[in-house]
């Protein structure tokens, strides 16, 4: 079975004006999205209120679960505590609908329990709040130090590794590319406002190793036509490398978003910010692997001779399969 | 099957075993049991037992199995286990109820791993807080060690800056009341005013205010301005937690959850245990250590009168050793554990003899210059300060009595002038070296630490949550299995074959390591799985390239391998450098998620390529081809 046709010629490069313009645009749009908006940060980041609350009789935990929502306080993580007679909940006190921020003040806790209670017994006239407090963020500074740190290795490592097996050109060309995907990933979230969390941080992290994947394919069938071919034209070369990949690009997008897609329509609200989060950015990497790596290569001036091999290649690598 | 040497078969299949029989225990999930124990006094017979089995029979809580149990470490216990959390739960209401205070009911997972995969280090993965739910520890920062702590040292920097600046004083010493600062004594009021200007210009934490006069005598106070105390306070909070995850995190994916709760609390959750004893191990002790110049061990007569009469002199303390030996040392503190940066143990290279290499930070390496400098020959003391609560039950209700135990773990003699990093040596043995390495790291909290609280708690996940998003996952994965086979016909099927062993051996890996497993990493192996076929993908693309270009089925496999390694090898690095990363970052789901996802990518290059080229060359090896199934 085939979808794409194997002989596709389609001219990526004459768009290069227009896509690397949509892809400029899109980043600034991101950029200014993330600016005004943020992003609409979750529990782990923004830490919030904690109470616990105690029963007379065994109570379970879904009940608790249904008595929150129904009284206005979503998004609460609800877990026993020792038996079956306490509950300990947390949530951001936004979530509770009688909840206004006031600029500079933390939130009212008794307000926010007394809420609670309220959505609680409502249910169940024996519960009782035990406790209420405020909780820091469940990620530190250190994580975001971290971050950086991680990030900075990331770029390093990808762009010394790229420098070596290829050239020069295709590092610059990989990391830039792979800046505009996370920018444009982080983008929509803050677009739609979706709640970001440990889970989502974790798979726009997981974007920039799936779409430096989808680049290094595409440079790769570069390197080998360039070698190969005798009057190497670079613009004809670059096209023709996205055409004859094409279809596998395409092939592994739709695979792995249709395991994506199964987790987000049908994985509940524990895999969803995951899932969306993947969907998104495997179609801004699918896309800016055919239609931005290539054109910045272009540009950078990528030509034959930069590819003949100057370092031999390992004959060890070359023989296995 | 010329390209494929008969070795590889051999290493596939061994690869193939290992993966099955280390990915098997997986499939034994624990029990939730309820462990009961005796107190003191009572014993654990069969008796209790059929007690036991009695309460749950009226109750109505059908368990799966129940025995009596001797372990080395926990004694004689009863142990039942039950098909779910709510059983348990249940069961440990009722037992209570019936058992009364003679016997302690206690949560538990039991391992239901057949013994001869746990004989071969065969485990499961432990399920993460939000599938399994874990233990959770409140611990209280001591507010007032903190104030102690800075009172203390300022008395001691302060009577050195007068000292250094040359200004006469009849007395410096830390006001009884805590918190009520530093009082300075002086002879006149130019020293008094001179006195005044040093400390306030050079420790501008501190809120400097004449005292009394009275007739030569000029008092000075200083105190911690209040918002400097708050600040300190919070700063040493922010130590303790970073302190704290970096120790639970030295021990592996453990995917914690530590935070600041209210103002002076931390909470921990620990997944996959459910006995708070075993998780107090894992959080060490809430110690702290200090330096302290040592004025006498067991064999001088004044530490020995001291110690039968009780009269210690006033600028000492009495403490004593791991064996009960008494020792004299200093008050004043030289350097304390949250000073301390690193300690190792190790051998002596002079004498061969074990050691513990210490390494301080720079304001603790300054003093520990200044007081070395002055006392070579002399004895330095280290005394580990552990903060531990008895809980007592007066009346039907828990009364905590919080204890501080001051014990001296190393007495050794100063040979030389030193700063910033030092070694202990004659130890005993290479055990004892390490134990005291463990302490002092384990020590170096900015501020002691109480639990006062402990729990196991419930998932925070919800039951049906955790069901749709397992169910969504085998959808997913069923999928990608069939759009493959749809796609690449014959090559599909052998690429999901592959897939599946991917699955088993990732599963076997991350078990052997010890990963914890989370909802968002079973994600984050589905992911894992959805980018691993993409090695197939770009195979199978390649041999039908070879095929169209004219090349025979057994030319066009070979060259489809051959030119694929190439960009399989270069997309992997590249993503394998982007994983690595993740795993760098502290703690948590990101963690574990980056472990998930580098364990992936290096199964994923054995499975999809030398696998798929394993069950390829069995299929068409040998055999005249006119076409291939791709």
């Amino acid at each position: 079975m085939e979808i794409f046709s194997h002989n596709s010629n389609v001219h990526f490069l004459g768009l290069r004006k227009v896509s690397i313009g949509i892809a400029v645009l899109l980043m600034l749009a991101s950029i200014v999205l993330l600016a005004t908006r943020s992003l609409n940060y979750g529990l782990d980041f923004t830490g919030g209120v904690s109470v616990d609350a105690t029963y007379d009789n065994p109570v379970s935990v879904e009940d608790v679960r249904s008595a929150l929502d129904k009284g206005g306080i979503e998004n609460a993580v609800v877990q026993s505590v020792g038996g079956t007679r306490q509950v300990s909940l947390r949530f951001q006190p936004k979530d509770d609908k009688h909840y206004v921020l006031q600029e500079g003040k933390s939130p009212n806790l008794d307000l926010i329990s007394n809420d609670v209670a309220k959505a609680l017994q409502t249910a169940r006239p024996d519960a009782k709040i035990a406790g209420k407090n405020y909780v820091g963020p469940q990620v530190g500074e250190q994580l975001r130090s971290d971050g950086v740190t991680a990030a900075i290795f990331v770029i390093i490592g990808i762009g010394l590794y790229l420098w070596i097996r290829f050239e020069r050109r295709f590092a610059i060309a990989a990391l830039a590319t792979e800046v505009h995907d996370v920018l444009v990933t982080l983008g929509v979230i803050s677009l739609v406002q979706r709640e970001f969390d440990l889970t989502v941080l974790a798979s726009v992290l997981a974007v920039i190793g799936y779409s430096i994947n989808d680049k290094v394919v595409v440079f790769d069938r570069i390197r080998e036509l360039f070698r190969s071919s005798r009057k190497a034209d670079p613009e004809e070369v670059l096209n023709r490398s996205i055409n004859s990949t094409l279809s596998r690009t395409i092939i592994t997008s739709t695979f792995t978003s249709i395991a994506m897609a199964a987790l987000y329509f049908f994985g509940g609200p524990s895999v969803h910010g995951f899932a969306i989060t993947m969907l998104i950015g495997i179609l801004v990497g699918t896309l800016s692997s055919i239609f931005v790596a290539s054109p910045i290569l272009l540009w950078l001036g990528v030509s034959k001779k930069d590819l003949m091999p100057v370092t031999k290649e390992n004959p060890e690598l070359a023989r296995r399969p | 099957m010329s390209d494929f040497p008969r070795w590889r078969y051999f290493l596939v299949a061994v690869v193939l075993v290992l993966g099955i029989l280390y990915g098997l225990p997986n499939v034994y999930v624990p029990l939730q049991a309820v462990q009961v124990t005796a107190n003191q006094s009572t014993s654990l017979d069969p008796a209790a037992q059929q007690k036991v089995i009695t309460a749950l029979q009226s109750a109505k809580i059908p368990y799966v199995n129940e025995s009596l149990k001797h372990d080395a470490s926990r004694g004689d216990y009863i142990v039942i286990g039950f098909a779910n959390g709510d059983l348990q739960k249940n069961a440990a209401d009722a037992l209570k109820a019936t058992l009364g205070d003679s016997y302690t009911v206690a949560f538990n997972l039991e391992p239901t791993v057949p013994r001869w995969l746990t004989a071969i280090g065969g485990r499961a993965m432990p399920l993460g807080l939000d599938l399994q739910g874990g233990v959770r520890f409140l611990m209280a920062v001591d507010q007032d060690d903190i104030v102690d702590r800075q009172e203390n040292r300022y008395t001691q920097d302060i009577a050195a800056l007068l000292k250094d600046r040359k200004i006469p004083f009849i007395s410096v010493a830390r006001n009884a009341t805590r918190g009520q600062g530093v009082n300075v004594m002086l002879s006149s009021a130019a020293d008094r005013t001179a006195a005044s200007d040093a400390i306030a210009s050079e420790y501008t934490d501190l809120g400097v205010t004449d005292g009394a006069s009275t007739g030569d005598r000029f008092a000075l106070n200083a105190s911690i301005k209040p918002n400097k105390l708050h600040d300190l306070q919070v700063n040493a909070i922010r130590q303790n937690l970073a302190t704290l995850s970096n120790r639970i995190n030295a021990l592996g994916v453990s995917e914690p959850v530590i935070q600041v709760q209210g103002e002076d609390h931390i909470s921990v959750e620990l997944a996959g245990v459910q006995d708070p004893a075993e998780a107090k191990k894992v959080i060490g002790a809430t110690a702290t250590l200090q330096y302290v110049a040592g004025l006498g061990d067991a064999r001088d007569p004044a530490v020995q009168d001291a110690a039968k009469t009780g009269n210690v002199p006033p600028d000492a303390h009495l403490y004593y050793g791991q064996h009960g030996e008494p020792f004299l040392v200093s008050k004043n503190i030289i350097a304390s554990g949250d000073e301390l940066v690193d300690a190792a143990s190790g051998n002596d290279p002079q004498s061969g003899s074990p050691m513990v290499s210490v390494t301080l930070n720079s304001a603790g390496a300054a003093k520990m210059l200044d007081f070395t400098r002055d006392n070579v020959g002399k004895p330095m003391a280290v005394v580990y300060v552990e903060n531990t609560t008895d809980t007592k039950i007066v009346d039907g209700k828990e009364v905590r009595t919080p204890k501080t135990t001051y014990s001296v773990i190393n007495y050794a003699t100063i040979n030389g002038v030193f700063s910033n990093k030092f070694q202990t040596t004659g130890l005993q043995s290479s055990k004892a070296a390490s134990e005291l390495a463990l302490m002092l790291k384990g020590g170096s909290l900015a501020a002691r630490m109480d639990i006062v609280q402990e729990g196991v708690i419930g998932p925070s996940l919800g039951q049906d949550n955790i069901e749709k998003g397992l169910k969504a996952v085998l959808l997913g994965l069923g999928l990608v299995l069939l759009a493959a086979a749809i796609y690449y016909k014959l090559f599909g099927l052998v690429a999901d074959v592959a897939l599946f062993f991917n699955l088993v051996i990732l599963v076997a890996v991350m078990s052997m390591i010890g990963v914890t497993l989370t909802m968002p990493g079973i994600a984050g192996i589905v992911l894992t799985l959805g980018m691993a076929i993409d090695a197939n993908v770009l195979i199978c693309e390649r041999v039908r390239e070879e095929l169209r270009n004219g090349s025979t089925p057994l030319a066009a496999i070979r060259a489809g391998y051959e030119k694929a390694w190439a960009t399989i090898l270069d997309a992997n690095v590249t993503h394998l450098i982007a994983a690595l990363a993740l795993t760098t970052m502290g703690s948590g789901p990101i963690k574990g998620f980056g472990v998930t996802l580098l364990i992936g990518i290096l199964t994923s290059m054995f499975t999809s390529v030398t696998v798929t080229h394993a069950i390829t060359a069995l299929i068409h090896g040998g055999r005249k081809l006119k076409t291939l199934s791709v």
